[in-house]
């Protein structure tokens, strides 16, 4: 049966649904996605042999099922036959079954020896998950960073109105070149995430302690989005993928410039130990931190969601014990949710967030935190 | 075997039994204990379903309304948790101490203590299972199928007291099981060979030796979850030597044969259905033996396909892959003797027969998602959206569900020896036919567009069929108060007598004894030619 017929069919009773603005993609798809690659292009057309093989099964059996159900009625007043066995048709409906499946395992099992084929790469990005946001790591370039859902909160929480790409975007989206086989390392630091690509057809658990490869070659250049797969906690679905495919001489500066705009940034963080940030900025930077970095968990009061994280409004730590609070936010918590913020924030950000909890919400020391003292944690002086 | 129909009659004058509570409390009868089972088995039906309405609600339209995304996990959780270990397999042992007994022509359970204890422990299970929610930060919200290191080290406390409540509802499954098999042994009706055994009993004969396979299996996984997570192990922590797959491997290992345990019965009551309501015997009664016991047995080496994912080696992955696509030729060997049974038979619409009809259906287009799903290069685009949602509820709930709410409008009339509200009856299926699809059916578009599962928020562009799914859904749930008001007026013995037959198509020793079934049945064994 026709897609459009179907998709036609649909429109029809949509005219009674709230439809929303013109979203990034097409609401009433109905299909899985082609993609962009030539993996993702063969898994299509191995999902539409299978819908076909189904289809052709299912109208034999409910034709039959139908024809019966019409024709063999007691209310026409047919007499019941009472055939009951036969060992020819046993057989014939065991053996056909099987020889279609064959048909189907041969080109499955193909494509899925492509698949996993992750020899000869020419891009390794190590892709690390964690409760609720991934980290990329180019391991050929001197380039790593976090990538974070961008969607506002308040477009989650209904007082905004909500983006074309609402809950798709992220603040740092991975970039691979076209045309390149790119490998995947993908790990955890915490619970099991998966990472996945619809248009690549690449999904692969992240698990800790262990690491596992996945591979892409995309064939045009675009952004493409996917999303957390596995159920990682609280916020699994505010835990998205999105991935620009530059072609490879665009690729190539970008990394370079990027990779130049990290040194800079870590030799301007030197500049930082020696001097004092006023409570002013260390607040307003500390907020954005917060909101972003703390806030899934810690929630924006900072009350905490009693039972499963801890309260910082009101805590001993965050009101008395500056060091401890340090090592806490640098270091994290081991055999708990609470992850190490040391190689995910910078030092300025670090200070200024800590300062944020020692003095928000009515947590009032009035002490600032400075970049120098988180070093002296970090570094063990 | 009509003098043994004119026996039982006598039955009726020494129905000795408690009254009031205690009859409930003490009863070794297995009439009683299978009505308890199916009480308990609709209220968790309704306590779960309860869940879903709060899922759907919250799904209702995109961003977060009603419930935050913590205890939305809980209620995912819970809700699978419920529909498994407190709806469909309490329904189907409660089916199991009602039917089996009257269908091999013995006189009760063959441990009718234990039968008693194996049903009261499960109330308190769920309570301990439900209290959970109530504790500072809730109750379990990992998933049913509660994943290791989300699990331990970073779930909160009540993970102990779900780890409890599963321990007892396996010993009660596992107890159930082992009482059906005993029965089935030993008590069987003189001349009642395993060839001519009705398929309802050969079906949870298998399933019952399934349960015993696997049950101690998930008791090993809590309480491996509750030790890394308590007393400092580490199963499935890397840092300590261990593995989180492991966890994965072991859960599916009991978890694949568990998906059979929900369906093998549902085979067995669509056997039992079709033949009656086509007058004609059910086509190839040997090879749906032979069928059956296959499926159990490759249940046993298909587990890794729920893995896919996780990165397994590429043999694995093809070894698992092949196995899996094989189950579809047993299974479909089933569904074309049922419409060979139909096939030149007289069939009538009654509303068993309409469920049985559905349950083909519907359970068939579940099995393609299968089959779909079992393709590994595929199953990476498939595996944790919302396509896998709707295949495992096109199995689960127009399969298991559905198949039980056929048995029970089949077999109703002979407990209580009315017939039930077929206007109320007719109007329950229609409604749930059409909602239940409404539901689910979309649930595939959804999926194979890119939405994941377990997940309390979505983009925008699954809006508008997340609505359809919704109104699919509430739908449904209201549905089955109807279900309810029928089964409430069938206990106050409403509506119009019925003959001991029942069906004018319907074979077997159940339909030999007078309807309502006595108290007591087969004092004296049946012979059977």
């Amino acid at each position: 049966m026709g897609k459009a017929a179907l998709s036609a069919l649909i429109a029809l009773f949509s005219s009674a649904g709230v439809l929303a603005e013109s979203a990034g993609a097409d609401p009433y798809q109905l299909n899985l996605t082609k993609g962009v690659t030539d993996i993702s292009a063969q898994v299509y057309d191995l999902h539409m042999t299978i819908f076909y093989i189904c289809v052709a099964i299912g109208v034999v059996v409910f034709g039959a099922m139908l024809y019966a159900m019409v024709f063999h009625r007691k209310s026409k007043g047919v007499k019941p036959a009472h055939f009951h066995e036969s060992v020819k048709v046993e057989v014939a409906w065991t053996i056909i079954p099987f020889i279609i499946l064959i048909f189907m395992a041969v080109p499955a099992a193909k494509t899925l020896i492509a698949m996993e084929d992750t020899s000869e790469a020419d891009v390794t990005i190590l892709v690390t998950g964690s409760q609720w946001k991934w980290h990329y790591k180019y391991m050929d370039n001197d380039l790593e960073y976090y990538s974070l859902l961008a969607t506002r909160p308040e477009q989650i929480g209904g007082k905004y109105e909500k983006g074309r790409n609402y809950l798709l975007e992220v603040d740092r989206p991975l970039v691979i070149p076209t045309d390149k086989k790119v490998r995947f390392l993908i790990t955890s630091d915490d619970v099991i995430h998966s990472w996945w690509v619809p248009d690549f057809a690449v999904k692969k658990d992240a698990n800790p302690g262990f690491i596992n490869e996945a591979w892409t070659k995309v064939n045009e250049p675009g952004i493409y989005r996917g999303q957390c797969a596995e159920l990682c906690g609280k916020d699994h679905g505010f835990m998205p993928v999105v991935v620009i495919a530059k072609e490879p001489a665009e690729y190539n500066a970008w990394v370079a410039d990027q990779a130049a705009a990290q040194r800079r940034a870590k030799e301007e963080e030197q500049k930082l130990l020696a001097m004092n940030m006023d409570m002013g900025e260390l607040m307003s930077v500390g907020e954005k931190v917060y909101q972003s970095a703390c806030a899934a968990c810690h929630m924006p009061n900072g009350e905490g969601l009693p039972g499963v994280f801890p309260a910082l409004k009101g805590s001993k730590i965050a009101l008395t014990d500056m060091p401890k609070h340090i090592d806490i936010v640098v270091n994290g918590v081991s055999g708990t949710a609470m992850q190490a913020f040391g190689k995910q924030l910078s030092l300025k950000e670090l200070a200024a967030v800590i300062t944020y909890e020692r003095n928000a919400w009515g947590n009032n020391t009035g002490e600032t935190v400075q970049a120098k003292d988180v070093n002296a944690v970090m570094t063990g002086k | 075997m009509s003098t043994v129909a004119d026996d039982l009659h006598h039955d009726d004058h020494h129905d000795h039994k408690p009254s009031g509570i205690k009859r409930w409390l003490y009863t070794t009868n297995h009439k009683d204990i299978g009505t308890l089972y199916l009480w308990f088995a609709f209220i968790m039906f309704l306590i779960g379903g309860a869940m879903a309405m709060v899922i759907r609600a919250e799904l209702f339209q995109p961003g977060l309304q009603i419930v935050d995304p913590n205890f939305f996990n809980q209620m995912t959780t819970v809700h699978g948790l419920i529909m498994v270990f407190g709806a469909v397999m309490p329904a189907f042992t409660g089916l199991a101490n009602w039917m089996v007994p009257l269908m091999i022509g013995a006189p009760d359970m063959a441990l009718p203590r234990m039968n008693n204890w194996s049903f009261w422990i499960l109330p308190f299970a769920f309570l301990i299972l439900l209290s959970s929610l109530f504790l500072e930060g809730g109750g379990p919200n990992f998933g049913w199928t509660f994943y290791a290191p989300l699990s331990t080290t970073y779930s909160n406390d009540s993970t102990a007291l779900f780890v409890f409540s599963v321990h007892i509802m396996g010993a009660s499954s596992i107890m159930g099981a082992i009482n059906v098999i005993v029965t089935i042994f030993n008590m069987r009706a003189p001349g009642m060979t395993w060839m001519k055994m009705p398929l309802f009993v050969w079906t949870w004969l298998i399933t019952a030796f399934l349960l015993i396979a696997v049950m101690p299996v998930l008791a090993g996984a809590v309480t491996m979850v509750l030790t890394d997570k308590f007393f400092g192990t580490s199963f499935f922590d890397a840092a300590g030597g261990g593995d989180p797959v492991m966890f994965q491997h072991i859960f599916w290992f009991f978890g694949h044969p568990e998906v059979y345990i929900m369906i093998l019965p549902a085979f067995g009551i669509i056997s039992q259905i079709v033949p009656t309501f086509s007058r004609k015997p059910l086509f190839g009664y040997s090879s749906m033996v032979y069928a059956t016991t296959s499926i159990a047995l490759l249940s046993f080496i298909v587990w890794a396909h729920h893995m896919f994912t996780t990165g397994m080696p590429l043999f694995a992955e093809m070894f698992f892959m092949f196995a899996t696509m094989l189950i579809s030729v047993p299974t479909g060997v089933k569904v074309f003797n049922w419409v060979a049974t139909m096939w030149r038979g007289a069939i009538s619409f009654e509303v068993p027969m309409l469920f049985a009809l559905a349950f083909i259906v519907l359970f068939t287009l579940g099995g393609f998602s299968g089959l779909m799903l079992a393709i590994t290069p595929v199953d990476f685009q498939y595996h944790d959206t919302y396509f896998v949602v709707a295949h495992f509820h096109y199995v689960l709930v127009t399969g298991a569900v559905f198949s039980i709410m056929a048995a029970v409008y089949y077999w109703l009339p002979k407990w209580t020896g009315k017939m039930y509200d077929e206007t109320l009856a007719k109007w329950h299926f229609w409604c749930s036919l059409i909602s239940v699809n409404v539901l689910f059916f979309p649930m595939h578009f959804v999926g194979l567009a890119g939405m994941p599962r377990r997940i309390p928020d979505y983009s925008l562009q699954f809006a508008d069929f997340n609505q359809w799914i919704s109104i699919g859904g509430f739908a449904f749930g209201l549905s089955q108060f109807i279900f309810l008001a029928l089964l409430l007026k069938a206990c106050r013995k409403e509506g119009e007598p019925v003959s001991d037959k029942v069906w004018d198509g319907a074979e077997g020793l159940e339909w030999e004894i007078p309807s309502p079934a006595p108290y007591h049945t087969f004092e004296t064994p049946p012979v059977v030619k």
